[in-house]
């Protein structure tokens, strides 16, 4: 076979191989029986309705957005200042900065939620809530500085200087100048941390306790003691709105320019 | 100078521990226009950043206008700065980026409006208001970056490198708009160029850099006939400088006997390639090379006094490359430098 015929059979297989189980989901979700199967037995939205009905759901879904709005906001805090520290100042140290800034996307996330859950949840008592807080802040916080980054970096810095020579304050150029520029760069952040915190397993698994639980983890916890379609129902409501977030960012801001 | 409007004292200015203007002078009257010329590196454009306020100097002071600046911060000395990258504000219209200095001020309302019209109108671009500065042409930006500085009634107006960006036509498009705001308003304007043709041709006085000191300042009439030192000879087209010792002309390899004696004071002597005279004269030299400019010639010569260029009109007989040929330094036309290094 000549690569001009393998590479876009390597391309198809690929993308049956990620994009299959979703259409397998969506079956499954789809099915008037009794247990999770595939193909489905009969076909009903039974069972999408009564994700609605179970209050676990409920909770930890509420969790699980109070986790990525609040956890994504807070990194934004902390990482638009630094970013901005770093593309505008010579900093001393400015690569070791970075890449320290990055060590939660490198490190393990299990490893992560092991240290939190021992270090800071067993000793001192450290308020689960506020653990699984922090710990979603520092997994986002890579993704806020760089895709802020890249946006200021593509920003004139002497506008702040114009600005300041109108009359403008340092700060108050940073927010009438800079701020309005980076918008976008701002929002595309805010969507690939906030969909970052919300498919978060592995640090919140460790931080999980007696209704403390975000919605993946309490998907797993389902799963284990039933299996019902339900599950399948809410995977799929999920990707659902994680393909109509993604939508209307590319369709208003030009989503893939930050990412 | 009575009538000082801005005055730099001793100035000096630096990066870090690099010195970048050391202990500069320099005075400049109320409506004058200035050109601070040199190759990059030599400070002028560290010097305009001070006298903005966006560098604040190692030691020495500004004055502006009577009073201290030297502390005042860049957002308080009402000093306009023409970017040389124009540095417009990308989100907003022409319009809100020539208000945004006046809305800062807290002007509103038909006071407002009225400034920002006028001012965009005066540079032609009236039609122009509600575009983002992304749709115009670099000259375009220009402009507004002109208005949105102007509107601001700055005490002085710096720009950096006003013309360099700009191709030929609208360089001579922007000259006529730049001495037309000046005429007009009566504003004191400081421009930083590496351009002696551009200096020579907007400046009331040019002030030649080099190496963060000022090496000549002057009527652009007299940095292009009277240069004082070997470098400003050689930038404004004296090509061919020769330093003095004991009333010799030094070369490379031997002192040469003038025909006259010199002045103590006279340490080099520099003539523009028209200066040379060719077929006759004391010198001997060889063509090494010829090139055709339109209406004249010029020639490169190989002399005991080390390479000289020589240039005579189109109409003149031609000399063969290889050929030899005598030629003159005529005493009388060189520009006596009081200073060779």
């Amino acid at each position: 076979m000549t690569p001009r015929i393998l590479s876009p059979l390597v391309l198809g297989l690929l993308l049956i191989f990620l994009i299959g189980p979703f259409f397998i989901i969506i079956a499954a979700s789809l099915s008037a029986g009794d247990t999770l199967a595939f193909p489905p037995q009969g076909l009903s939205l039974r069972w999408v309705f009564k994700v609605f009905t179970i209050d676990s759901f409920r909770d930890s879904f509420a969790m699980s957005m109070l986790l990525a709005v609040g956890g994504t906001l807070a990194a934004l805090v902390l990482g638009i200042p630094a970013a901005y520290a770093l593309s505008r100042y010579k900093l001393p140290g400015a690569e070791t900065i970075r890449t320290i800034v990055s060590l939660p996307i490198i490190v393990p996330g299990i490893i992560v939620g092991l240290a939190l859950l021992r270090y800071l949840v067993v000793p001192f008592g450290f308020n689960i809530t506020l653990a699984l807080f922090f710990a979603h802040t520092a997994l986002v916080l890579p993704y806020a500085v760089r895709v802020v980054s890249a946006s200021l970096n593509n920003l004139r810095s002497d506008i702040e200087e114009a600005a300041v020579l109108l009359g403008s304050s340092r700060a108050g150029a940073f927010f009438r100048v800079v701020m309005p520029n980076i918008r976008g760069g701002i929002l595309a952040a805010f969507i690939l941390g906030f969909v970052t915190s919300f498919n978060q397993v592995p640090v919140s698994l460790f931080l999980s306790g007696p209704g403390v639980r975000t919605l993946p983890i309490d998907m797993l916890g389902y799963m284990e003691t039933t299996y019902d379609p339900s599950i399948a129902a809410l995977s799929a409501l999920l990707a659902f709105l994680s393909i109509g977030i993604v939508f209307l960012a590319e369709r208003f801001l030009g989503f893939s320019r930050y990412v | 100078m009575s009538d000082t409007y801005l005055q730099l004292d001793k100035l000096t200015l630096a990066y870090g521990d690099t010195v970048a203007v050391k202990d500069l002078d320099l005075s400049i009257k109320k409506g004058e226009l200035v050109a601070l010329l040199g190759p990059s590196g030599c400070g002028k454009t560290t010097t305009m950043r001070s006298i903005a306020g966006l560098l604040n100097p190692a030691s020495g002071r500004i004055t502006l206008d009577g009073a201290d600046i030297t502390r005042v911060s860049a957002n308080k000395r009402n000093v306009g700065l023409v970017f040389q990258s124009y540095a417009l504000f990308p989100h907003l219209t022409v319009y809100e980026n020539v208000a945004f200095g006046l809305r800062l001020k807290g002007v509103s309302g038909q006071d407002l409006d009225a400034k920002v019209s006028a001012s965009i109108k005066s540079v032609g671009l009236a039609s122009f208001a509600s575009r983002k500065p992304g749709e115009l042409s670099g000259g375009q930006q220009q402009r507004v970056a002109l208005a949105r500085s102007m509107v601001m009634e700055p005490k002085v107006l710096l720009l950096d490198e006003p013309l360099s960006n700009l191709d030929a036509r609208l360089r001579l498009e922007m000259r006529a708009e730049l001495q037309r705001v000046q005429k007009e308003t009566g504003v004191t304007m400081i421009f930083v160029t590496h351009d002696q043709i551009e200096a020579l041709a907007l400046a009331d006085r040019i002030v030649v850099m080099l190496n963060g000191g000022i090496e000549q300042i002057g009527t652009p009439e007299e940095i292009y006939n009277k240069p004082v030192s070997a470098f400003v000879a050689d930038f404004v087209g004296f090509e061919n400088v020769f330093a003095l010792e004991n009333g010799k002309l030094a070369t490379s390899n031997s002192l040469v006997e003038l025909s006259a004696p010199v002045p103590q004071a006279v340490k080099g002597l520099a003539w523009r390639p028209r200066m040379v005279i060719l077929g006759s004269g004391p010198f001997q030299g060889t063509v090494r090379g010829t090139s055709f400019a339109g209406n004249v010639r010029e020639y490169l010569l190989d002399t005991p006094l080390g390479p000289i260029k020589a240039e005579v009109d189109a109409g003149e007989p031609s000399h063969a490359i290889g050929s030899t040929l005598s030629f003159d330094l005529p005493l009388g036309a060189a520009a006596p430098l009081s200073r060779y290094r």
